[in-house]
């Protein structure tokens, strides 16, 4: 990894940007759905206009904004940074989701889900401290 | 969780990692981008449109992203988001059976303490 301490301090940006955008892409979406109520009518008139009023719903476009903000900082720096070093950001992000899900929305999180949600951060951690690339150059 | 939950997130999870397999194996076709001028990056990716796989990828990061969309209207994020971690075991599975690739004992340590996390966060 070729790393300098002008491209260290992007880094830490990215990271940092990524960490905020990914979770609160996904509140947002939250959010909107919540508004547009649990879809439970399979009909297909039903389903198409619970999808219109899906993407006329302001949550929804700030939920996809942050997402693609998201995507555009993690694109960035992985073009310089391994997927290792990037990869605690990814593993944080369920913890800042459970947060921000309770900060933001009011969600109510037992005890027992504050564990879980530590225990897949720490498992996505392992999963992800591993070289990128494990199979021979075709 | 119920069984209308199970099934998105099955759809969230083979749909995204079917998606990003797809669109990888899009861009190892087009080979490694060295120069990242803005018109350059534009012709990359018009060529990753040419390739089929491409829209493979696409539509099933879309089908991915609409059952993501209709999950969180039943279910808190808080629950939602962290069960998606799940992709990792299908990602490491799948690249141990369908790629060769080797998983180191690390990885799979990892891939026990997301399923025992998803188990607690499924009882909660």
């Amino acid at each position: 990894m070729r790393f300098s301490h002008r491209l260290h301090g992007k880094t830490i940006f990215l990271i940092a940007l990524m960490a905020t955008f990914g979770p609160l892409g996904d509140v947002f979406l939250r959010k909107g759905m919540k508004q547009i109520g649990a879809i439970s009518n399979w009909h297909p008139s039903a389903l198409l206009s619970a999808f219109e009023r899906t993407f006329r719903s302001g949550p929804i476009w700030l939920g996809i904004t942050s997402l693609l903000l998201f995507f555009v900082a993690y694109l960035l720096v992985l073009s310089w940074a391994d997927y290792s070093y990037v990869q605690p950001a990814s593993a944080t992000g369920y913890l800042f989701v459970a947060l921000l899900g309770y900060l933001l929305l009011g969600e109510v999180i037992p005890r027992m889900r504050w564990i879980g949600v530590l225990v897949i951060c720490l498992g996505v951690l392992l999963v992800g401290g591993t070289p990128p690339r494990t199979t021979e150059e075709g | 969780m119920t069984a209308q939950d199970a099934i998105s997130l099955a759809v969230i999870i083979f749909g995204g990692t079917g998606g990003e397999l797809a669109v990888t194996h899009t861009m190892k076709q087009i080979g490694e981008v060295q120069n990242f001028t803005p018109a350059n990056l534009l012709r990359v990716i018009g060529r990753a449109f040419g390739v089929g796989w491409m829209w493979l990828g696409l539509f099933l990061m879309a089908v991915s992203f609409f059952a993501l969309l209709m999950l969180l209207s039943w279910e808190n994020v808080s629950f939602v988001v962290p069960l998606t971690a799940l992709s990792y075991v299908v990602g490491a599975f799948g690249g141990k059976f369908l790629l060769g690739e080797h998983i180191e004992a690390r990885r799979w340590v990892g891939v026990m303490l997301v399923c025992l996390g998803v188990l607690l966060v499924c009882a909660s």
